[in-house]
């Protein structure tokens, strides 16, 4: 069993106590591996949402352990002390909407991360338009967000994603918004970023358009995941 | 680290620019409630500066003459001449009344000075144009708020005068431009009844039989005509002498009351516009209290139309204190954009046409500036704990 990546066993999340407990995540049980896109699908209140929220240290899992890039983060009740900074360095996201800040330009919304985890400007600004080249959006690197098309801000949220070189990058639901050739677009770059940057992806999706080019996919149901190998119809 | 808050007005710049001049509007009001206050100050000064006296004596147990009616017998000057350190007196009336200018009524405060020369207590400090009175009837000195100029004529009661010079700054405590004539004139002015007065009171005098015996109707009537008062008398102290012993020294031997310059400002300032000042204190307190509520309810619309972006930048890792620098360094981004726009429509816009004296002083604007960035600041508490309060999950969809 790899230790970097996302390494996941006997997660549980129970919202409330008593009579009106209800358990969100019944035994989640999940490995990525470096450089690995995986699909993680689900009907609609199996607990995707709260899976991907306890993914992102964004709410606290009420049982079982979770390690990212070989670091512990929760262990049955024990969790790491600044959840903020672990998002910031360690976890990438990439949203439904690429939710830009529409008041910082294309460069300026990748830089952030790196300015705010105390990177100068500059050398801020140099990994951003490293990236967005990489991302083929380096063209529209001085744009204000409102002024790209939906692929281009969904690339640069991409690039915004990947700038810490974070071991994981949770997607949400990344294509959604976008016709077949532009959702298929964006988990070709996924799979090539996480090739290039060795990082592991969570590509949580409904989209049918997108789930055969997963390798491996894990459904969850009713709170428990599932693994399954997918067609793996990737790009690799 | 770039300026989230800086970008983020540069981005929407039209919305704040129109905002802080709103607000900008609102902070001018204030401003110029300052300096009406500063400027009834400064008129009430002006008035005892210009008179040039350094004791006003007045009639017993009175606050006159300028808050309450005095009046003394016009011969005390001689005994006060003649007290050690008293080196200048002159006799004065003061009446505020409509003076008919053209087409319109000015209200106008009449000063009666004494014959003399430039210098003279009571008399005009300076002119701006023409000359002092030299005549004892029927000339005016005015203060070029009045609208007058040199040559204009008009009328005090049925009598008329004629404009010889013009001087600025001249006025009341209440701001009234004073148009200063001869003494005489000023007291007949105040004093003296219209005819059908006194033709009804020497009808009535003759009549009584208590002044039949011979001679005693001559002085009766005599005295009814003759006016002998004035409401104050000014007295200029000869340098070396201390003024308040020179003051107690009339007041022993007098029985007048004397005011001390420091005394009639207290007066002045303390009691005659107190209520007034009261009354814009109060406008300046509600004046703040709306300022504060609007920046609270513009700052907290401007971080709830954000709350998305919060979501994403608290889930991405920012520091709830650069979220919440962002939010107060807007907040007093607006308040300094609306200060820079009140200080400028109350310097160029409203003290010019407003009708009374505006003061705007330098030392009000720093406090005002200071005041608006403390209100600023804390009205973006409001905006910021919303902020605070955004779950970072929010972002994340489900």
């Amino acid at each position: 069993m790899s230790n970097k990546g996302i390494h996941i066993e006997m997660l549980q999340k129970r919202y409330g106590s008593g009579d009106t407990a209800v358990d969100a995540l019944k035994r989640i049980d999940m490995q990525v591996d470096p450089g690995e896109v995986i699909g993680l699908i689900g009907p609609s209140g199996s607990g995707k949402s709260t899976l991907l929220k306890c993914l992102g240290a964004v709410i606290e899992p009420t049982a079982g352990r979770m390690t990212l890039g070989g670091q512990v983060i929760y262990d049955n009740g024990w969790k790491v002390n600044d959840l903020r900074a672990l998002r910031r360095d360690r976890i990438g996201f990439i949203f439904q909407a690429p939710y830009l800040i529409p008041f910082l330009d294309v460069t300026d919304n990748v830089a952030l991360l790196p300015m705010l985890a105390g990177q100068s400007n500059s050398e801020a600004r140099a990994k951003a338009r490293d990236l967005l080249k990489a991302l083929d959006v380096d063209h529209r690197a001085r744009a204000m967000p409102s002024h790209l098309s939906g692929g281009e801000q969904q690339r640069v949220a991409i690039a915004r994603g990947l700038v810490n070189r974070p071991p994981v990058i949770l997607a949400d639901e990344p294509t959604a918004p976008l016709d077949s050739e532009r959702a298929l677009a964006v988990i070709r770059i996924l799979n090539d970023m996480a090739d290039k940057f060795e990082t592991a992806i969570i590509v949580v999706t409904h989209d049918e358009k997108i789930i055969p080019t997963f390798k491996r996919i894990y459904h969850i149901r009713d709170g428990v995941t599932h693994e399954e190998a997918g067609e793996g119809r990737g790009f690799r | 680290m770039i300026s989230l808050a800086g970008r983020d007005i540069m981005h929407a710049w039209g919305k704040f620019v129109f905002t802080g001049l709103g607000l900008g509007l609102l902070i001018g009001v204030t401003l110029s409630m300052a300096g009406i206050y500063r400027g009834m100050v400064d008129d009430a000064r002006a008035l005892l500066d210009n008179s040039g006296a350094d004791l006003w004596v007045v009639q017993k147990d009175t606050l006159g003459p300028y808050a309450e009616p005095s009046s003394i017998y016009d011969d005390v000057w001689r005994s006060i001449r003649g007290i050690q350190g008293v080196i200048r007196t002159a006799n004065v009336t003061y009446l505020t009344m409509q003076v008919r200018q053209g087409e319109r009524d000015v209200r106008a405060m009449i000063t009666g000075i004494t014959a003399g020369d430039p210098g003279t207590p009571g008399w005009p400090p300076y002119l701006i144009a023409g000359r002092h009175i030299t005549r004892s009837h029927y000339e005016a000195v005015v203060d070029i708020a009045t609208g007058f100029r040199i040559g204009d004529r008009f009328q005090i009661r049925r009598n008329h005068y004629t404009v010889v010079g013009l001087t600025r700054r001249m006025v009341s405590s209440s701001g009234d431009p004073i148009i200063f004539i001869p003494l005489k004139d000023a007291r007949d002015a105040q004093f003296l009844k219209d005819n059908d007065a006194i033709l009804q009171q020497h009808r009535r005098t003759t009549e009584t039989l208590a002044f039949k015996p011979a001679g005693v109707l001559d002085a009766v009537l005599a005295s009814q005509n003759a006016n002998s008062y004035v409401n104050a008398l000014l007295v200029q102290v000869e340098p070396g002498y201390r003024i308040e012993e020179t003051a107690e020294t009339i007041r022993r031997w007098k029985r007048l009351t004397v005011h001390t310059r420091t005394q009639m400002e207290e007066i002045l300032v303390g009691k005659l516009i107190a209520t007034s000042a009261k009354q814009i204190g109060m406008f300046l307190v509600i004046l703040s209290i709306v300022s504060s509520a609007i920046v609270a309810f513009i700052i907290y619309t401007l971080t709830l139309g954000k709350i998305r972006e919060i979501a994403v930048l608290k889930l991405i890792g920012t520091r709830n204190r650069t979220i919440a620098g962002m939010i107060m360094q807007q907040a007093i981004a607006l308040g300094s954009i609306g200060f820079v726009v009140g200080k400028i429509s109350a310097t160029l816009l409203m003290a010019p046409i407003f009708p009374k004296y505006v003061l705007l002083e330098p030392l009000d604007s720093i406090r005002g500036f200071i005041v608006v960035i403390v209100i600023c600041v804390l009205s973006s508490i409001f905006a910021i704990r919303a902020a605070l309060k955004v779950d970072p999950a929010e972002a994340i969809g489900g």
